[in-house]
């Protein structure tokens, strides 16, 4: 991508970075975060709030496309909206401008949007290319088991880099980017390699914090053929249910932590719930839940 | 600087020195003492650090949040001096703080 060497483009890798950023905030007025994921969101409402004028650049027609369903995807759009973001989907970025310091960022179809600091939030590319030239099977990720293995039975690998069975994921191996599967699959490795081999069955879980809102997810909503709202979008506190044959796959809880929690409880036992139920708030969900605590 | 007691379920004490502005959390995982997993590193999403309070300091640590309550409404052996060690920060106030560890985070 040309431009990423200008001053006051960066990415969003580690600390240094965000001592980089912080620094490049002070006095700058136009902020252009480059991808509409959660680091993307985040790094917008923080900026936000610090009163920068921020625009979003999405690829994707929705935000956050890889992660969460549309219904939630179309939340987060108008939160940001209603705060002054200015959320552009569609949009793929073809360079950044500007002598020395970053002054635009252009898209490819021709846009221009003024910037006087560009964060990078796109996403990442697993780091596969040791175990590739080592000979190991790599499929956007490296290949391991439930106990973090690799098909050679010596060699171990966890995190962001693997693709790895996951239980509740219909039995299609998945990438997961997160901090939850980082730890679980460290320790299923350590386990693993002291001879207590664990397999690891996680329901993969994550948070993202924007503004005043904790989104909560847990399990994989890819997939799902029902999706039951439980409270008003509106009251920004809410949750979405995902469900597949009648049963609870995935919960996306806003400022909802029992909903999440009961709802990890749910994914877990792939629990058969009527939707009305589940959308009925005059049942408390710890008593939905009940049956599977 | 305060000095943070963390006992055990087998009644092993571990004192360490944690910074004001730090959390009970943070001491205890920075410290390597055991017993506190914390798995969102901090962020009130997971009721992995949970801990139970010395009844005698539960008035200087102060009753929990709206969404440290929720969560901790979830995790195991919940008892009345419960908190969320990542939601307890470390001011002089609390020096000779004393907490316990729960049996399991899980």
């Amino acid at each position: 991508m040309p431009g990423t060497e200008l001053r006051g483009v960066h990415y969003l890798r580690g600390i240094g970075d965000v001592e980089a950023i912080r620094a490049d905030l002070d006095g700058a007025r136009r902020l252009v975060v480059v991808g509409g994921g959660y680091i993307g969101l985040e790094v917008a409402a923080v900026c936000r709030t610090l009163g920068l004028d921020v625009t979003v650049l999405e690829m994707e027609a929705r935000v956050m496309s890889r992660v969460t369903a549309p219904a939630m995807s179309e939340f987060f759009e108008d939160v940001h909206a209603a705060a002054g973001v200015n959320i552009r989907t569609g949009v793929r970025v073809s360079a950044f401008e500007g002598p020395g310091r970053v002054e635009r960022v252009a898209g490819a179809a021709g846009e221009a949007f003024p910037a006087d600091v560009v964060v990078i939030g796109a996403g990442i590319v697993p780091h596969q290319e040791l175990a590739a030239e080592a000979g190991l099977a790599c499929d956007d990720g490296i290949l391991v088991d439930e106990c973090a293995r690799t098909e050679d039975p010596d060699i171990f690998a966890a995190g962001d880099c693997t693709r790895h069975p996951c239980a509740v994921a219909d039995g299609r191996p998945v990438r997961l980017e997160s901090v939850q599967n980082a730890i679980d699959q460290a320790k299923a490795a350590a386990a693993a390699m002291c001879g207590r081999a664990a397999p690891y069955v996680e329901v993969p879980w994550f948070w993202s914090d924007q503004y005043d809102l904790k989104l909560q997810i847990a399990g994989l909503s890819q997939g799902h053929d029902a999706c039951v709202l439980r409270g008003a979008p509106e009251s920004r506190s809410f949750a979405a249910f995902y469900l597949k044959g009648g049963r609870v796959i995935a919960v996306d809880a806003v400022n909802r932590p029992a909903e999440y929690l009961v709802g990890r409880k749910l994914v877990a036992a792939r629990a058969e719930v009527p939707p009305e139920r589940l959308a009925d708030t005059a049942i408390p969900i710890k008593e939905i839940g009940a049956p599977f605590l | 600087m305060a000095k943070i007691t963390y006992i055990d379920q087998q009644g092993t004490e571990r004192t360490i020195d944690v910074e004001a502005g730090m959390t009970v959390m943070e001491g205890a995982v920075k410290n390597s003492i055991p017993g506190i997993d914390a798995d969102c590193g901090g962020a009130c999403a997971c009721a992995t650090c949970h801990v139970y309070v010395d009844p005698e300091w539960m008035e200087k640590v102060g009753p929990a949040e709206e969404m440290e309550v929720s969560m901790l409404d979830f995790a195991e052996d919940v008892r009345e001096n419960s908190r969320l060690s990542c939601q307890i920060t470390v001011t002089d106030e609390l020096d000779g703080l004393r907490v316990t560890t729960p049996r399991s985070q899980h």
